[in-house]
């Protein structure tokens, strides 16, 4: 234990609003804790650079999953064993559903939230891909107003985003149109439990009589956030899937995918895996296994 | 003879002995225990990898006057670690030859002022280039260690190499390397010291081998022997790991301890210990192999290297044992093996479960399946046709006289693992699908106990005694750490003095109250400690029955007969030295003879598959069949053989030590990737039992056997799966695509 | 000096205890260090080992990271608290009789956090398949014992038909 809990304040408020009140009234003080996941790993390095915390633990506010007619709406403090006990989501987003299961242990998962995962905004974050391809919304609140915002373009840069100083993320918006689509999601990690990613690739596509109508590509780390591969993507919209096709797509995404060396993994293995998934998902659509 | 005779608790499933303590919480773990107006202790370590030190100051944001600071300028006796060469200092004086080597300690009552003030330290080096790899030492360009960078070599011969180049009927090279392995016991290192003038140091620890932190301790305080104690709690896993370090830790700890009067705790963190601690020495062989046309092995030329890092430590050691087991367990007239231990600045390298063994016989075994393709030769068909059998004779002209049993072995893995037919099915599915399985094999012996002459000089005392309430307590320096130490010698009491499992206690390891039967290391507890046990115990009725009229045979009658004795006697206790079993013979010069008293004989079989989408490699079934003597106690046995599986399916296929200018950059769990539940395969495990005369109730060693197969038979496995040699390991599947790629096995990608 | 802290109350392993400590303190600390409860271990301090996983309000949790504030309330159920009654006469929990019977536990420092994540395994998943056990258990790293005893233990603990047999190995001797 490397850090020293004496030099940290931490309140727990306990509603919404009061948290909100807090950044509202000293901007920019106070940092957000929920499962602690994440700071809590920094704490113990010593690395935690937050004087004063405020809990977003127990905050029933933002605990919650629920539907409206056109999307599902998961709070930002539901943590991956919320969403892998829901119906909703184990039904009709699969792909988060299996994206939870992938996060660390039961343990982590009865901690880690999928607000904070979104803001921690890892280049490898497990929920990215799921969100990216179900086209979700963030809904982000401070004592001022609400917005919302189409999560591709949530994350600006390496552990940036668009919250300012004094905003939550409230929730995330799902919208219930993918029923129909083609899906898929694979995580390549370190082994196969407690792993980070190296690289994982989602997508979803509806496809008409052969022919790509709709794609959506989100990749983890193989950029300096998850990002949706919208060149990839171009090059196989309005397509018939043919083996063609498949290379098309290959040189794709190997052109647009810009990970890099780490600890890790290799930027080398994590273009060429990318690429191998992409084709995978493509094989599928076209009903074969991967060629050999 | 009671290696035969049928026995009430040797071989029985009896509940290991502090079995109940570790499963409500109550065993106490060094991190645990708290002494009264206990300080704390931290380590600053050198950050550069090898340097003359300039200066040491101390940044005044801190009140150094509240803190105890300890340098090289306070060791009172020898600043040296005592182990096989005195050459590591306790802490640097003057120079640094690795990173993370310890300078400068600190106590504080306030754990968390520790980090602070340590970041406050501030030293200047004069660096020296480093030398990071077996290839940068070889070349002696730097001179960091003696004359050469030679921490050790050996040169062992048989036969007449020189003469078959010639004539044999095929020749094949090949090259092979190891990686560093950490140990990861779960429990970090820990340590607490106590020192005053009357008594000395007492230092209580997580460790292996109490004499040898006992010997150091003696010489780094210039303290007789009955001033140094040396107690072990309960140890969190070692596999090695706490052999060596705890000597070095024990000091610091006693250090800080005496200079500022109050007891200190240094309880290692993972980062700390991950990086500062020894792991398994890398290693790279080079075979060149003679066999005649009917695939008969007529030479080995073997050049071994291992990396041992900045100091001696254990590396000799290592070395012999890595140089004993490179020529496998095969029969063959001409052999030469050449063996080096090169220094680098480096975190020097110490023991770790299988002690030189596992290196060299991934060499051997995987070179083997090289050769059996070159040649056009089944694999298995390869082995057997060389496999040594009773009466032969091994590398060092060792003969077999105790039953081999190798082709049973093999036959019930071939049957078990149901090897052919998998294969052959393999060979047809592998062509059509992107998952493409393989079968591999490994064949090894392992020898238990120390080599050659070891067990003489170690002279191991041990025994029993009886105490007034009415327990036999085993009086003996080796320790639990998880491998049922504690249950494996009570039962052997137990049995021999025909009483209850219950009535038999562990003494303390305690230096005060135990002999030195040597240390837990070498698969050597059972067999040979176990052997002293049983014969302490055997004494002990023989001189109950001599001096205090034992005559029946029952529980009453046995603790009847202890009580008469110590009427007349005082004490009960019955004491034995080792003695070598008989017509022993090794030369320590030429390296001939009698290497190992007994060896433990396995064949082990992997089924892996290589997924070509992500290029990783999975163990999807193991079976690991061997000989280990007597089992004396089924499910603990079972229990060592699948943990060292698992850890050597970590060192095949996960476990990477990167070195970032010689610092362990991965020093985090995060990083440094182990199996967990989900990676390990199902693992069958099989024993043939053949009592060994000398042994414990039968038994041979068990401990290390398990980390010897694993790897080569996993990646012959790879190679059987994707016709590709893959000869390093760790292999990930980053190194997977790399050689396919070099290959060019993989698509190119066309972008970019 | 501990004036300065809020007082935290728990209701630990059956018991309300209160304790003043800084509110960032990790939990693992506060149990070891406060309550004194120390069988729950701490292997990394980072998540990655479950040597310190406890039961926290019916879930598992790793006590490393968790600030104590936010266990304010809570029912923790900690190593200790698995058999309540303990010797004289006491009675082991049905896992931990599986783990002593069936080698479960070898150096023992994973042993608390890997019983408290099979006891969470068994409330969710009372007949577990192999594949339940092995993600039930995927977040507390063993090193000893490459993990099949363990996998047999909870299936052991799991199959109540089995109890008395195991409870013959244990006192077999
Ligand atoms: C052992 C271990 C294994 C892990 N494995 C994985 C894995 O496999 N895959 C993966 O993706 N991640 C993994 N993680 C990372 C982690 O669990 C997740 O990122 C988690 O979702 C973070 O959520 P939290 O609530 O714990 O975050 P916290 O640590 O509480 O916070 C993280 C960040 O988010 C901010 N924050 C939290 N909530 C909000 C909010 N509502 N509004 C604004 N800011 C907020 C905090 O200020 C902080 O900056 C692992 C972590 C550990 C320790
Ligand atoms: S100490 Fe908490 S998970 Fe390792
Ligand atoms: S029993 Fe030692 S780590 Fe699990």
């Amino acid at each position: 234990m490397r850090g020293n809990p004496e030099t940290h304040e931490l309140v727990a408020p306990g509603s919404l609003a009061a948290v909100l009140h807090l950044m509202a009234v000293e901007p920019g003080a106070w940092t957000p804790i929920a499962g602690g996941t994440e700071l809590m790993v920094a704490h113990a390095a010593g690395r935690l650079n937050a004087p004063k915390l405020v809990s977003l633990w127990g905050v029933p506010e933002l605990r919650f999953v629920h539907a409206t007619d056109e999307s599902i709406v998961v709070g930002a403090g539901a943590t991956f064993a919320d969403l892998r006990r829901s119906a909703l989501i184990t039904e009709e987003l699969p792909l988060l559903a299996k994206a939870a299961s992938w996060i660390g242990s039961i343990a982590n998962q009865s901690r880690a939230t999928l607000g904070g995962n979104l803001v921690n905004g890892s280049p490898a974050a497990d929920s990215s891909p799921a969100l990216l391809v179900y086209d979700a919304e963030i809904e982000i609140i401070s004592a001022r107003d609400s917005r919302r915002i189409p999560y591709h373009k949530f994350h600006t840069g390496y552990k940036r985003n668009a919250l300012a100083v004094d905003e939550l993320l409230y929730a995330v918006h799902l919208p219930r149109r993918f029923g129909h689509h083609r899906q898929y999601l694979r995580k390549v990690g370190t082994r196969r439990a407690m792993a980070i990613s190296k690289v994982a690739l989602g997508a979803t596509a509806f496809i008409e009589t052969g022919v790509i109508r709709e794609i959506r590509l989100g990749a983890a780390s193989l950029a300096a956030f998850p990002t949706r591969l919208h060149r990839t993507e171009d090059a196989l919209l309005n397509k018939p899937i043919t083996n063609d096709l498949i290379q098309t797509g290959r040189n794709a995404i190997l052109t647009e995918a810009l990970p890099i060396d780490d600890i890790r993994s290799t930027a080398e293995y994590r273009r060429r895996v990318a690429a191998n998934l992409l084709e995978e998902f493509l094989f599928e659509l076209l009903g074969v296994e991967k060629r050999p | 003879m009671s290696t035969t005779a049928t026995t009430r608790i040797v071989g029985a499933p009896v509940p290991r002995k502090e079995g109940v303590d570790k499963l409500v919480g109550r065993a106490q773990y060094v991190d645990d225990i708290e002494r009264e107006g206990m300080w704390h202790g931290a380590t600053v370590r050198s950050t550069i990898p090898r340097g003359i030190i300039r200066s040491i100051t101390f940044d005044p944001c801190i009140n150094w006057s509240e803190f105890t600071i300890v340098t090289a300028a306070d060791v009172p006796g020898k600043n040296h670690i005592q182990l096989i060469v005195a050459d590591q200092p306790c802490l640097a004086d003057g120079k640094v030859n690795h990173c993370d080597e310890a300078i400068l300690l600190l106590a504080h009552p306030d754990k968390h002022k520790l980090l602070e003030a340590a970041g406050a330290v501030r030293i200047a080096y004069d660096p020296l280039p480093p030398v990071f790899t077996i290839e940068e030492s070889e070349k002696q360009n730097e001179i960091i260690h003696g004359e050469d960078n030679i921490l050790k070599s050996f040169l062992l011969e048989k036969g007449d190499v020189d003469s078959v180049w010639a004539t044999a009927a095929h020749k094949i090279e090949g090259e092979y390397r190891t990686g560093a392995q950490e140990h990861l016991y779960i429990e970090n290192n820990g340590m607490i010291a106590e020192w005053n003038r009357e008594d000395g140091i007492t230092v209580w620890g997580s460790l292996q081998c109490p004499y040898y932190v006992h010997k150091t301790l003696r010489a780094v305080f210039d303290l007789p022997d009955e001033k140094v104690r040396v107690i072990q709690t309960e140890t969190g896993g070692a596999f090695g790991g706490k052999e060596d370090y705890p000597s070095i830790l024990a000091s610091h700890a006693a250090l800080l301890a005496m200079k500022s009067g109050h007891p200190v705790k240094m309880a290692y963190d993972r980062m700390e210990d991950l990086a500062a601690t020894t792991k398994r020495h890398p290693s790279r062989v080079r075979h060149r192999t003679a066999l005649d046309k009917d695939g008969k092995l007529l030479a080995m030329e073997i050049d071994l290297a291992i990396d041992g890092g900045a100091y001696s430590t254990l590396s000799s050691t290592v070395l012999s044992r890595a140089t004993l087991h490179s020529c496998g367990p095969y029969v063959c007239p001409n052999i030469r093996v050449r063996s080096r231990a090169w220094a680098t600045n480096i975190v020097p390298y110490g023991a770790f479960r299988g002690f030189g063994a596992p290196q060299a016989i991934f060499a051997m075994e995987r070179h083997m399946d090289e050769i059996a393709a070159a040649i056009g030769i089944d694999p298995v068909e390869l082995r057997r046709r060389n496999f040594l059998h009773e009466g032969d004779a091994n590398a060092t002209e060792q003969r077999m006289r105790e039953p081999v049993i190798l082709d049973r072995l093999l036959d019930r893995a071939l049957k078990e693992s149901d090897y052919h037919a998998k294969r052959a099915r393999y060979a047809r599915e592998n062509p059509i699908n992107s998952v493409k399985r393989g079968m591999g094999i490994a064949a090894f012996y392992h020898g238990s106990g120390f080599t050659g002459s070891g067990e003489l000089y170690l002279n191991s005392l041990a025994g029993v005694d009886v105490t007034v309430d009415g327990k036999v307590r085993v009086l003996v320096s080796n320790t639990e750490f998880g491998q049922g130490t504690n249950t494996i010698l009570t039962q052997i009491a137990a049995e021999a003095l025909g009483i209850d499992f219950s009535d038999v206690i562990m003494a303390p390891a305690d230096t005060a109250h135990i002999p030195n039967s040597g240390p837990t290391v070498a698969s050597r507890t059972s067999m040979v400690v176990g052997r002293l046990v049983e014969r302490a115990s055997l004494q002990l009725l023989a001189m109950l029955r001599d001096h205090a009229g034992l005559g029946g045979r029952s529980r009453g009658d046995f603790f009847a007969a202890c009580a008469r004795y110590r009427e007349a006697h005082g004490k009960v206790e019955s004491l034995c030295r080792y003695e070598a079993p008989p017509g022993i013979y090794w030369n320590d010069q030429t390296y001939h003879g009698e290497a190992y008293g007994a060896y433990a004989w396995a064949i082990y079989v992997a089924q892996v598959a290589v997924d070509t989408v992500t290029y990783s490699a999975d163990v999807e079934d193991f079976w690991a069949v061997q000989e280990v003597g007597r089992v004396l106690h089924p499910v603990l046995a079972k229990g060592q053989i699948e943990g060292g599986v698992a850890q050597g399916i970590g060192y095949a296929l996960y476990e990477k030590v990167l070195l970032e200018n010689g610092h362990m950059a991965n020093n985090q769990m995060t990083n440094y990737i182990i199996p967990t539940a989900e990676d390990v395969p199902p693992i069958h495990v099989i024993f043939e039992q053949i009592p060994f005369r000398y042994g414990g109730y039968g038994a041979k060693g068990i401990g290390e056997l398990p980390h010897d197969g694993p790897a080569p038979a996993i990646l012959n496995a790879i190679r059987d799966a994707i016709g590709v040699p893959v000869n390093t390991i760790p292999l990930l599947p980053e190194d997977l695509l790399a050689v396919l790629a070099a290959r060019k096995c993989v698509e190119e990608p066309v972008a970019q | 000096m501990s004036a300065r802290w809020p007082t935290i109350r728990m209701i630990v392993n059956g018991e309300q205890r209160g304790i003043q400590a800084p509110p960032m303190k990790r939990l693992l600390d506060v149990l070891r260090q406060d309550l004194h409860l120390t069988g729950t271990k701490e292997g990394c301090g980072e998540g990655e080992c479950g040597s310190c996983s406890v039961r926290m309000n019916g879930e598992l949790v790793n006590s490393c990271l968790i600030p104590v504030l936010q266990a304010q309330g809570a029912e923790i159920q900690t190593v200790e608290g698995l058999a309540p009654k303990l010797e004289p006469g006491g009675t082991l929990h049905p896992l931990q009789e599986a783990f002593l019977a069936c080698g479960g536990a070898q150096c023992g420092i994973c042993t608390p956090g890997m019983l408290m994540a099979a006891a969470q395994l068994l409330e969710t998943h009372p007949r577990p398949t192999l594949a339940e056990i092995r993600e039930g258990l995927a977040g507390n790293l063993c090193r000893c014992t490459g993990f099949m005893r363990i996998f047999e233990s909870v299936l052991a603990a799991s199959t109540q038909a089995s109890q008395p047999a195991l409870r013959q190995a244990h006192h077999a001797r």
